[in-house]
């Protein structure tokens, strides 16, 4: 690049983009300097002066207004009289940082030795303990012994919850504000403040219910100590006695990579989550998780879990073999021909589970009855691949000169992790926002233009070629988010199709970072569609079979009922034959999020019971009706579906577990920013090309009073898996 | 072999014998174990006991600290958090499980060294001993040491603000020195 700074820190030059802070320079030549408010998620506030280093600038004659050099050559540096925060001064032409020099380093010791005055010093029983910032700089900066007398200390609070998430230590807050900040700058819920001032001040919040936000977890990830734990994860195990394996949030169609922290559980014997903490990639979720994905996790363990098949035996559910149960199966599809058999794929699972029944059900039961679960998205997956965003679009680089249009859906509701990144491309950096809504959502907040229409019309809206989407050939790109809140299939399909139109129309398409967002229901929506396509919807059915199917509308009337499933739904109560299934954490495979990232996710807990992968139950059954099939494991069956499922092309399953160096570097050997769990282990994933797709305009239908009166998506969703949650269990709606 | 040396050899044979003669009229040193106990001396490593304070309460705050310092990986906490109503440890942490595979430990002490509150100890208590693998992890109601006399176990009911703090204060440093 050709407008880079130069300057040099501790003699070592090195050139950074101009408005780089020094703290973030010297971490790019590998020297931490210490911090504790700064964030590099963060605007920089300078609160805590434990960055201090001497600063100077090339010395400059007042007359000649010339660079003085000395005799030799070499220019002279004018230092400045005092210590100066490197976590607020931009780089400049030709500085030089002083970061090792004795007045540092007794800076840094006499900054600890205060914050330690009024810190109770019960690293032992502190959650943070072993991944705390305070404790390694401590360790790496501090002045090992304090002048101050223990018995002084002042006692605060150790017990006040913060709404019934996330609870506060006051004692152990040193006043950085980096939870402040966070609510105030990230997640745009205000509801944290300082109160008091001096020894005095404390965190207090004043949402009703307390710490009212989505985002409360991440604070807990950033707060330098231990002054903020979740209520999940509270006194449950020290950092360095869990066993972190990479994992997908699978709750929604972002994906965000996580990192799931297990332990054996004595007194049930098994290995259970103890937290799930966000895993690094920047092109997803940076670091950040929302609280759903967080806390949602209790349900891999949950004693409603399915543990063995079940046959449906006189009338009653009981406990059988899998042997006995695949023989039952698959003599009930071998045996009368003619047999009419519908299998539906519901979005919650697994790439490979998706492929494998696909397979086997057009493969070797031959019917045309495979379809996707909820029915809805069939309307406009395809629409949303084809024109999607390009493969190497990037949330980071949208900014001035894009434009990002919400149409008909609730980001923060919907994709809450997509609500951050896009929020901070129009309020940080400047990209213009067209939200076009029947209801107020958080994103009316940032719009630079609010469009309105009745419930149900937005396709009409859009088809009505409206003035707030004029003028996007202008833009740089165009992102354009869309949901299918209160349409039925014909209006979602004419709503996607017609924002594709008006993509095309401005010259949009085909741009890396152009395109459209779906706001999918579930994490594996996109995945599930892109194996089974529009499908065939049966009503009713001879023999159905229901894998992961969660709305018991979308299952055909049937004869003998299969479900596949993790929990005894409505659906699994009344089947005739229930098969148990593998939550993600159990198992190895892929998921699709919705902006078509395929990622890995691995096996962190050992199989529930006699629960299979419903990849295992389908190629088994294959077996027994003759197939010559043998996937010994989910990269096999991911193999398979590279080779059939056209996006997928060229795709390996090792190639998804790519590692890419992440900046900035959080966690790892990173002495300040907090948490052991960030690094991305697990590979960042691929995004798969748009491909080909239909670009049909779609005329806007009447709405339907069934659409019209669906509820609301919510984060908080009254869902099987969410009610199992200790934590969120009571806020849902 | 020459021939001084194969005197010398010679001489030893009786004076061996001597020694055994002598010792067969001395008391000996086998004692019948575990019917009879040799005296400890009173810092000897033998099997670990959890302390408790004056007031009855639990020293173990549940850190597991010394689990993480132990060398053969032979404790296993979990934690839990106290209340008011029901408090087994001053502070907010208590320990839940508490397991010493005693197959496991060396008896090196290391788990003394790490406790910030005293509370494990290895007792100069006979060593442990069973006839299952099982019977040899000792759980937290083996290790606890009784409460003392006339004061209650845990948990204990108690007032509010009287047990904020799991590590007490220790005396200031001096700093002059
Ligand atoms: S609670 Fe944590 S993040 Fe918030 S100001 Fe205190 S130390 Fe900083
Ligand atoms: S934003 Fe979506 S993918 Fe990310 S943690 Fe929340 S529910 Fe999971
Ligand atoms: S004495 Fe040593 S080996 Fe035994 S439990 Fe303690 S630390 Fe572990
Ligand atoms: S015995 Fe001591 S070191 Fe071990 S958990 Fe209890 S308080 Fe912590
Ligand atoms: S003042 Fe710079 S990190 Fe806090």
């Amino acid at each position: 690049m050709a407008d880079l700074i130069n300057l040099t820190i501790d003699g070592v030059p090195v050139g950074v983009p101009k408005g780089t802070l020094i703290v973030d320079a010297a971490k790019r030549i590998g020297n931490d300097i210490p911090v504790f408010c700064y964030h590099p998620k963060l605007k920089p506030v300078g609160m805590c002066r434990m960055c201090l280093v001497e600063i100077g600038t090339p010395k400059v004659d007042p007359a000649t207004k010339q660079i003085v050099k000395d005799d030799k050559g070499n220019v002279v540096i004018a230092w400045q009289p005092k210590l100066n925060t490197g976590c607020t001064t931009p780089v400049s032409e030709g500085m030089a940082v002083r970061t090792k020099t004795p007045v540092v380093i007794e800076a840094r010791e006499d900054v600890l030795e205060f914050l330690l005055t009024s810190h109770p010093l019960d690293c032992p029983i502190c959650d943070k303990g072993g991944e705390c910032p305070l404790q390694n700089l401590t360790l790496a900066h501090g002045p090992g012994v304090s002048r101050f007398d223990y018995a002084d200390k002042q006692h605060n609070d150790k017990h006040v919850p913060l709404g019934e998430l996330i609870f506060l230590d006051r004692e152990r807050c040193i006043q950085c504000s980096r939870c402040v900040r966070f609510q105030d700058e990230i997640a745009d819920d205000h509801v944290l403040q300082f109160h008091d001032r001096g020894r005095g001040m404390e965190i207090v919040t004043f949402s009703d219910p307390g710490f009212d936000s989505y985002f409360g977890g991440n604070t807990t990830d950033i707060c330098p100590v231990g002054a903020l734990t979740t209520a999940d994860f509270r006194f449950k195990a020290r950092p360095w006695e869990l066993k972190s394996t990479p994992s997908v949030c699978g709750h929604c169609a972002v994906g965000c990579n996580t990192s799931l922290n297990t332990r054996t559980n004595t007194s049930t014997g098994t290995l259970d989550i103890k937290r799930v903490m966000p895993r690094q990639n920047e092109q997803v979720n940076e670091i950040w998780l929302c609280d759903k994905g967080r806390f949602v996790h209790h349900y891999t363990r949950a004693a409603e879990r399915i543990t063995r098949p079940l046959i449906r035996k006189d009338g009653k559910l009981q406990e059988a073999t899998w042997e006995s149960a695949l023989q039952l199966i698959s003599d009930k599809l071998n045996t009368v021909p003619g047999l009419r058999v519908a299998g539906v794929i519901g979005d919650r699972v697994a790439n490979e589970d998706a492929w494998l029944f696909k397979r086997f059900l057009t493969e070797i039961v031959k019917t045309p009855y495979v379809a996707a679960s909820p029915a809805l998205p069939a309307a406009y997956a395809d629409i949303a691949r084809a024109s999607g965003l390009g493969v190497d679009a990037d949330f980071k680089q949208l900014g001035k000169g894009d434009v990002i249009v919400v149409v008909n859906g609730d980001l923060e509701e919907q994709a809450p992790v997509w609500f951050l990144r896009l929020r901070q491309a129009v309020v940080d950096r400047g990209a213009k926002l067209i939200v076009a809504h029947h209801r107020s959502t958080k994103m009316h907040r940032y719009a630079h233009v609010i469009a309105r229409y009745q419930p149900g019309l937005a396709a009409q809206w859009v088809a009505s070629n409206p003035a707030e989407l004029q003028g996007l050939k202008d833009a740089r790109n165009v992102v354009m988010v869309f949901g299918d809140d209160t349409l039925g299939p014909p209006n979602a399909r004419a709503l996607a199709s017609g924002l594709a139109a008006v993509l095309r129309e401005a010259g949009q398409a085909g741009k890396s970072n152009s395109g459209l967002l779906p706001l999918y229901p579930h994490g594996n929506t996109q995945g599930v569609y892109d194996v089974v396509g529009a499908g065939e919807r049966a009503q009713t059915a001879d023999v159905a079979w229901l894998v992961g199917v969660g709305d018991a509308a979308d299952a055909p009337k049937a004869g003998f009922t299969i479900v596949s499933e993790l929990l005894m739904t409505d659906l699994a109560k009344s089947a005739d034959v229930v098969l148990p299934a593998l939550s993600a954490a159990e198992r190895d495979g892929t998921l699709t999020s919705g902006d078509r990232r395929v990622q890995r996710f691995y096996a962190a807990l050992p199989a529930l019971g006699e629960a299979k992968p419903d990849w295992w139950a389908a190629q088994e059954i294959a077996k027994r009706m003759g197939a010559n099939w043998s996937f010994p494991d989910a990269a096999a069956v991911f193999a398979d579906m590279a080779a059939h499922v056209g996006p997928y092309a060229g795709l390996s399953y090792a190639g998804l577990a790519k590692i890419e160096a992440q900046w900035p570097p959080v966690g790892r050997d990173d002495l300040y920013y907090g948490g052991t769990v960030y690094d991305n282990m697990g590979g960042v994933g691929a995004r798969t090309s748009p491909g080909e797709g239909p670009s049909d305009a779609v005329a806007p239908a009447e709405p339907t009073m069934e659409a019209l009166t669906r509820p609301q998506p919510a984060l908080y969703r009254s869902g099987e898996l969410t009610r199992l949650s200790d934590v969120i269990g009571k806020r849902l709606v | 072999m020459n021939l001084k040396k194969r005197f010398r050899a010679i001489t030893r044979i009786p004076l061996g014998f001597a020694t055994v003669l002598k010792q067969m009229f001395q008391k000996p040193v086998t004692v019948q174990y575990p019917e009879e106990k040799r005296p400890m001396t009173s810092r000897f490593r033998g099997r670990h006991n959890l302390k408790r304070y004056d007031d009855g309460l639990e020293k173990c705050i549940g850190c597991a600290l010394c689990a993480a310092a132990c060398p053969a990986d032979a404790i296993w906490v979990e934690a839990a958090e106290n209340t008011n109503e029901v408090r087994f440890s001053p502070g907010e942490r208590y320990a839940k499980t508490y397991e010493i595979n005693m197959l496991r430990c060396i008896f090196c002490g290391y788990c003394e060294d790490a406790c910030p509150t005293n509370a494990i100890v290895l007792e100069p208590i006979e060593f442990p001993t069973g006839y299952t693998r099982e019977s040899m992890i000792y759980t937290k109601s083996q290790l606890l040491e009784s409460p003392p006399i006339n004061v209650a176990a845990t948990p204990q009911q108690t007032p509010a603000g009287k047990y904020d703090r799991a590590i007490l204060p220790f005396p200031p440093v001096d700093s002059s020195v």
